[in-house]
């Protein structure tokens, strides 16, 4: 850590002011390209670990009526004019979303959630006592 | 670098200031009306009508709790950057940069996710007039090139646009819901034939608040043109809780025109709902409003989140917690320009990677993480500067319910997450995780320490 001494402060005692390094240019662009390789891989990761919604459809080989597939003959009328006929609204209908809990999956998620806040507000902590101390100057 | 350099004096070039309470509220209401038009839905596959409902109103609690302490501190810490220069003031530079990240990439995502339901709305309209088969991307691409064009002019003409198309889009479902006959049940509207209850119990109504935050998300946004408004104080209060109740309203009159038209099960997958209601009414009219409207909704949330991205990437370079090349005020149109070219890429890349569910996910979450931290800020605010400590342009009544609702409702929230996309979660935690270590042990040597707190309020207490 680099510190310069200054005498400007408003309590009139030298103090130590931090001085941040410069950084290239060629040095700001390898950290954008980071940040934006990160965003990408968050995004992308979900796919190669072939995660999915939870959802699954009951297939059935019989051709469908809407009486088999539970409507009514006004939601019938809706589907028809939305251009469905049974066939097509088949897999739609019955669609199905399954809510189970793995428990050691939510603890794990759970932890990773809180220990990510309690490690930020803990380093934040830090670095605003730091920044304090060089605005206002050391605790009265 | 030496201390004894002598610089050449420069003129500071600051943001306009000149917006006022419409542009607040064409600005909130821009970026979330879109919710309505479509994505709102999803809540109903998660958890039938009746649960998508009860979700709309919890979660329209938590955005109540959001606009209230919005509101106090933003019109106390009136700066670009919004929560991320209130983080800043109030819990430390770390959580700062985190807040901006959650900023920069829901609404670039959001940006994103609007362009491509832009370019496929014109998709689906050239097929109904026998184009077949035409390409989205290079609409999405000239939507985001518009807009982006229109944000590196001038914020005013920015927002008085979005005030203008947002307003068009709020109007039009007050004139379906009329048009549907609220009065006349089982004529044009049929909720008896159409709710069947709850499809998963109690465990669906969980589960879809996760969609359900559709219905208001980015009305936080508002915080982002604090630094350009003629009076923060009265603008961001009024914009932002006048546009909170605009989306209640407009939720709650969307979802009762939709559970009303239209068959559950196809609603919960449908990609326009509203669009889809107007169809099976028959009527022309409806049709034409909604297809209208539709797309101003995509346009004016497209708008609004180039507006915020910018402001919140503009903020942290100008701190250097990014690099400082995009903390550069244009000296005619006094925009962060640079940030606005740089996120044009960044959006039009995330347009064309087919990824929606996975940008609208990371989008929903980075939100959430940033609503988390609000509640644990609203706290902080209030003990390191007690109320009469310093001014505060707005002081929210019922301190701390709203802040422990909010936590209580965010950590709700994540269980329906964990629900539906866990995986994403972990995925998408890994990558905040990940970037706060680079940033507390690389990026924050570049930062001047002193320079993060600029307000001139007294020394913290207990600091």
């Amino acid at each position: 850590m680099r510190l310069v001494p200054d005498r400007q402060h408003r309590g009139g005692m030298a103090k130590n002011h931090y001085v941040p390094k410069v950084q290239s240019g060629f040095g700001q662009f390898i950290d954008c390209v980071l940040i934006l390789v990160l965003v990408y891989a968050s995004l992308y990761a979900p796919l190669l670990m072939q995660a999915n919604s939870g959802s699954s459809a009951a297939s059935s080989s019989e051709k469908p009526t809407w009486q088999s597939l539970k409507q009514n003959s006004f939601e019938a009328g809706q589907w028809q004019k939305l251009g469905y006929t049974p066939e097509q609204a088949q897999p739609i209908i019955e669609t199905r979303f399954e809510y189970s809990i793995s428990w050691p999956v939510l603890g794990l998620t759970a932890a990773v959630i809180i220990g990510y806040y309690l490690f930020m507000l803990k380093v934040s902590d830090k670095e605003y006592r730091e920044v304090i101390r060089e605005k206002f100057g050391d605790r009265p | 670098m030496s201390a004894q350099v002598i610089e050449a004096p420069k003129q500071h070039i600051s943001l306009k200031k000149v917006l006022s309470p419409i542009h607040i509220w064409g600005l909130g209401v821009g970026i979330v009306l879109v919710g309505e038009y479509m994505g709102w839905n999803f809540s109903v596959a998660k958890g039938g009508a009746l649960g998508s409902l009860i979700a709309c109103w919890v979660i329209g609690l938590l955005y109540t709790c959001v606009a209230m302490i919005d509101s106090e501190v933003t019109s106390t810490v009136a700066a670009a950057g919004g929560q991320y220069t209130q983080a800043k003031h109030i819990i430390g530079p770390l959580m700062a940069f985190n807040v901006a990240l959650y900023l920069v990439l829901a609404y670039t995502m959001l940006e994103a996710a609007d362009a491509t339901v832009f370019g496929d709305l014109l998709q689906e309209v050239a097929g109904n007039f026998g184009v077949a088969n035409l390409d989205p991307r290079p609409f999405a691409f000239l939507c985001i090139m518009f807009l982006a064009w229109l944000n590196y002019r001038g914020v005013f003409i920015t927002l008085t646009f979005n005030f203008v198309i947002t307003a068009f889009a709020f109007v039009a479902i007050i004139l379906v819901f009329f048009g549907v006959a609220p009065w006349s049940p089982g004529v044009v509207l049929h909720h008896a034939d159409l709710i069947h209850g709850l499809p998963y119990g109690w465990i669906g109504i969980i589960a879809a608040f996760q969609f359900g935050m559709w219905y208001y998300l980015g009305i936080e946004g508002t915080c982002q043109a604090a630094e350009e408004c003629r009076s923060a104080a009265r603008s961001i209060p009024l914009g932002t809780m006048s546009g909170m109740i605009t989306l209640v309203i407009a939720a709650s009159l969307t979802w009762y025109i939709c559970s009303g038209l239209l068959p559950w099960e196809y609603l919960g997958q449908a990609t326009t709902p509203l669009y889809d209601a107007a169809r099976v009414t028959n009527s022309t009219w409806m049709q034409v409003v909604m297809f209208v409207a539709t797309v101003f909704s995509n346009l004016a949330s497209a708008n609004g989140c180039i507006n915020d991205a910018s402001r919140a990437w503009f903020s942290l370079s100008r701190d250097r917690y990014m690099p400082p090349v995009f903390g550069a005020v244009h000296p005619r149109y006094r925009t962060p320009y640079r940030s606005v070219l740089f996120l044009i890429p960044i959006a039009v890349s995330f347009a064309f990677t087919n990824l929606l569910d996975q940008i609208i996910t990371f989008s929903i979450l980075s939100g959430l993480l940033g609503y988390t931290f609000m509640s644990i800020n609203m706290m902080r605010f209030r003990r390191l500067w007690p109320l009469g400590s310093i001014h505060r342009g707005y002081i929210h009544p019922f301190h701390p319910l709203p802040a422990v609702m909010l936590f209580l409702l965010c950590t709700t929230v994540y269980f329906a997450t964990y629900l539906g996309y866990g995986s994403q979660l972990l995925a998408i935690m890994a990558f905040f995780i990940i970037a706060s270590l680079w940033f507390s042990l690389h990026r924050y040597k570049f930062v001047k320490r002193g320079d993060q707190f600029t307000m001139p309020w007294p020394r913290p207490k207990g600091y």
